[in-house]
């Protein structure tokens, strides 16, 4: 590292015990509710599966395992536009290694992220060649895990994606790519269209620009498709989206309270990802890398750092900039990257035909359908994340 | 109580609260943790920190935890099997003989406590600057999942199927003649009396239009019918009222929800606060600045909080949501029977919205009362219990030459 500044410090997490004490003592302590009237999740998160969770996350469950895991990272924080900015930082050791900024989303955290650390900064142990290389930065964004909560309106999509290009530059990068999926993947497409200088190349696994603005067409079967799906959400899954784009204190004290209704409320996402991790506790049959250590690893990180209300915040910010965005008639300039490449995972919310993300993206470079993976894809599959992130940005080398 | 009642498997009911369901709460409620103060310096996104720390505080502190025992035990209270679910209510006979029965349906995230301010004026008129002719015998029943009636084990417990466990309820109590009133959820129980016009059933007074936003948005949908300015002002607030998150929740995924209500006492407050603008800024006042509106004090809101609390029915009350989330999309489909039997409407003037008197007669058709009341919002019946009482007595009162009976 040439340029790493000084205001850039080393970071360790140490929860004290007694807070794990509190937490161990809350689950023991929960009031149930009686179980739902239905055999599915059409009533939400199911009590079998939310009590195997509780159970396991009692009993069985160590944090300092991830603990350890986390500070065997190098970690840091920096402060940025008035906010401490956590963020793993992992440099390969080949040396014409792409920077790569990879933003994750809600409910997830750095955790989604960790198993792809690997294969994304040392492809010869997995499977790659040198050329494979990335130096991998991983923050949290404001409001999220270790990094600082805002205390002042505006921290939006738009502004984290003001930030991230900061971190890079003070990391010493001048050419760098960058990554996302869900809110991970609104900061990059903001990231795409302000085209700071340095960034090269986006991709994402969630299409950003289909969430907002004009209604995507369903002309092929594959759209029809996509429609379906997307209409399937906005009919049943977006109670949580509505919530906390819009009252993020109202459901931020539950979430701050009570440990079941927060793993409640970050299990109940979407329904590909809810079966795969209900299948987890009630069957311990996990889907990849979605063990129930790993999905305890990421709610023990809401809990432990308290952000339940400040994470909710972040959807309403982002849906303040939208509607102000909408009112003002903007239409978001185009992303401007030499690279904008786009990966669809089958159990995604919906899978993007290549027909939308062309809308959504005009330039775009590179699409593909990967083999297996949902909603949070870089977690649930490391090895096929790997591989489309490595091809997407292949042109770059 | 009567003989009628005895005889049809109705039993009396005492609530009995144990003082380690109390030190639970206690201890919960002091034990919370806490998350930062919103970052806003209004109710923009969502209850205010301060707001209910001092909620909290004086729940903790102040609030004594005997009283809602006490105040409903001074009622005649009971409960009895309807449809697989026991169903409590209060009973208040009137001392006048010709009283006329009204069974008067909660909302959420109401309860009977709403209702237990309007039984004075409606019983004992003469006490209240009425008349004889003006008593009622009242009827007030806790919904399914709701208070002190059982929770459904089953699905299917939507606004149709309670409308029939009301006029069971109601031949049970041996009433012959009798009226129906609700608001909120309240208003989709009676609607639902309206349109299946059990036998007995004379007339429905509703103080929330629920019929109507559902034509109103598919309406809304079609271009051929024009609205005027004022319309539209009221129309987007229907819309507002669907895009709340709250609803939306309850109304997809009740029991993701549920865990928190039944297991976070603040939680549990801070989501049945967070109802509509008009009601949080007056109970926020009633907190913060020790004024309260009306009736809406800091005892009662936490009479009604602690109420969910104890029986635990967080997650059994959004179920309804739910419930009628199902039946709205299924009436799409199969839409059931219009309103035949008289209508009465009062619009409250802090209410959700405003509904003109057209778009009640739109849904309503034998519309033979209407009326704006000068003060009160979407908790009318608790906030300004004379204010409703006077309500009851002007829209029902051409309905008691067509006789009661008990």
């Amino acid at each position: 590292m040439s340029t790493v500044q000084t205001d850039i410090q080393t970071f360790q997490i140490d929860i004290p015990e007694e807070k794990l004490a509190d937490l161990r003592r809350r689950i023991s302590a929960t009031r149930w509710p009686t179980k739902e009237l239905v055999d599915d999740r059409s009533q939400g998160v199911q009590l079998e599966a939310l009590q195997a969770l509780a159970r396991y996350w009692e009993t069985d469950y160590d944090w300092r395992k991830a603990e350890a895991k986390l500070n065997a990272l190098p970690q840091f924080t920096t402060e940025i536009d008035g906010i401490e900015i956590h963020f793993i930082h992992v440099k390969s050791e080949h040396e014409n290694a792409l920077p790569l900024i990879m933003t994750h989303g809600w409910p997830g955290s750095v955790i989604e992220l960790l198993e792809t650390i690997g294969p994304l900064t040392d492809p010869t142990a997995h499977g790659g060649t040198e050329d494979d290389a990335f130096h991998l930065v991983l923050p949290s964004v404001p409001g999220y895990g270790f990094s600082g909560e805002p205390a002042e309106r505006g921290w939006w999509a738009g502004r984290v994606a003001q930030a991230w290009p900061q971190l890079m530059n003070s990391l010493g990068y001048t050419r760098y790519v960058a990554q996302g999926g869900d809110v991970g993947a609104a900061v990059t497409d903001a990231m795409g269209r302000i085209a700071p200088q340095g960034l090269v190349g986006i991709h994402t696994n969630l299409l950003v620009p289909a969430l907002g603005g004009s209604p995507m067409p369903g002309n092929t079967d594959e759209e029809k498709a996509a429609l379906a799906q997307a209409g399937e959400f906005n009919t049943s899954g977006r109670g949580y989206f509505l919530e906390q784009a819009t009252r993020p204190q109202t459901i931020g004290y539950a979430l701050l309270d009570s440990p079941v209704a927060m793993a409640a409320w970050m299990l109940d996402h979407d329904t590909d990802s809810y079966y795969k991790i209900a299948k987890a506790f009630v069957d311990d049959q996990p889907t990849g890398n979605l063990t129930k250590d790993h999905i305890l690893d990421n709610i023990t990180t809401y809990w432990l750092t308290g952000t339940g209300a400040s994470a909710a915040r972040s959807y309403w910010e982002s849906g303040q900039a939208q509607a102000a965005a909408a009112a003002a008639g903007q239409t978001p300039p185009a992303v401007g990257t030499e690279v904008v490449g786009f990966t669809a995972f089958p159990g995604e919310i919906f899978v993007a035909p290549r027909t939308w993300v062309e809308l959504g993206y005009p330039n775009l470079t590179y699409y593909n359908k990967a083999a297996k993976g949902g909603h949070f894809a870089a977690w649930e599959e490391p090895e096929i994340f790997t591989t489309e992130v490595r091809a997407c940005f292949e042109s770059l080398r | 109580m009567s003989t009628v009642e005895t005889a049809t498997d109705i039993s009396t009911f005492t609530v009995d609260i144990s003082d380690e369901a109390i030190e639970d709460l206690r201890r919960r409620i002091t034990t919370a943790r806490w998350p930062t103060k919103e970052v806003v310096d209004d109710d923009t996104q969502g209850v205010q920190t301060k707001m209910l720390q001092e909620l909290v505080r004086y729940w903790a502190e102040e609030y004594d935890f005997g009283r809602l025992e006490a105040r409903l035990n001074e009622l005649p209270q009971f409960i009895t099997e309807i449809d697989g679910v026991d169903i409590h209510f209060i009973h208040v006979k009137s001392e006048h003989e010709n009283a006329l029965p009204i069974i008067i349906t909660h909302g959420w995230p109401g309860s009977i406590i709403e209702m237990l301010g309007i039984i004075g004026p409606l019983t004992d008129p003469t006490s209240y600057g009425g008349t004889e002719a003006d008593a009622f015998d009242v009827v007030i029943p806790s919904i399914p999942g709701y208070g002190f009636s059982g929770e459904p084990t089953e699905a299917g417990w939507d606004s149709a199927r309670i409308g029939k466990a009301w006029a069971e309820l109601m031949s049970r109590l041996g009433y012959t003649s009798y009226v129906a009133q609700g608001g909120d959820q309240g208003a989709g129980v009676t609607d639902a009396m309206g349109r299946q016009a059990p036998d007995g059933l004379v007339g429905v007074h509703f103080n929330f239009l629920d019929a109507v936003p559902k034509e109103l948005l598919m309406a809304a949908l079609n271009i051929r019918l024009a609205f005027s300015g004022d319309e539209r002002d009221e129309l987007s607030k229907v819309i507002a009222v669907v895009m709340r998150g709250y609803i939306a929740e309850m109304g997809e995924h009740p029991q993701t929800i549920g865990y928190s209500l039944v297991d976070s006492p603040i939680g549990l407050a801070a989501w049945m606060l967070d109802h509509d603008a008009d009601s949080y800024g007056k109970i926020s006042r009633a907190f913060l600045e020790g004024q309260a509106s009306g009736n809406l004090t800091r005892d009662e809101i936490l009479d009604n909080i602690t109420l969910y609390w104890l029986t635990g029915t967080g997650a059994s009350t959004s179920r309804l949501y739910w419930e009628t989330g199902r039946a709205g999309k299924a009436s799409l489909k199969d839409p059931p029977p219009h309103v035949r039997i008289p209508v009465a409407y009062t619009v409250f003037p802090q209410e959700l919205f405003q509904a003109p008197r057209h778009w009640v007669k739109s849904a309503y058709h034998d519309l033979i009362y209407y009326n704006e009341a000068e003060k009160g919002g979407h908790f009318a019946a608790w906030e300004e219990p004379e204010i409703f009482a006077a309500e009851m007595r002007a829209a029902f009162e051409t309905l008691r030459d067509e006789g009661s009976a008990s």
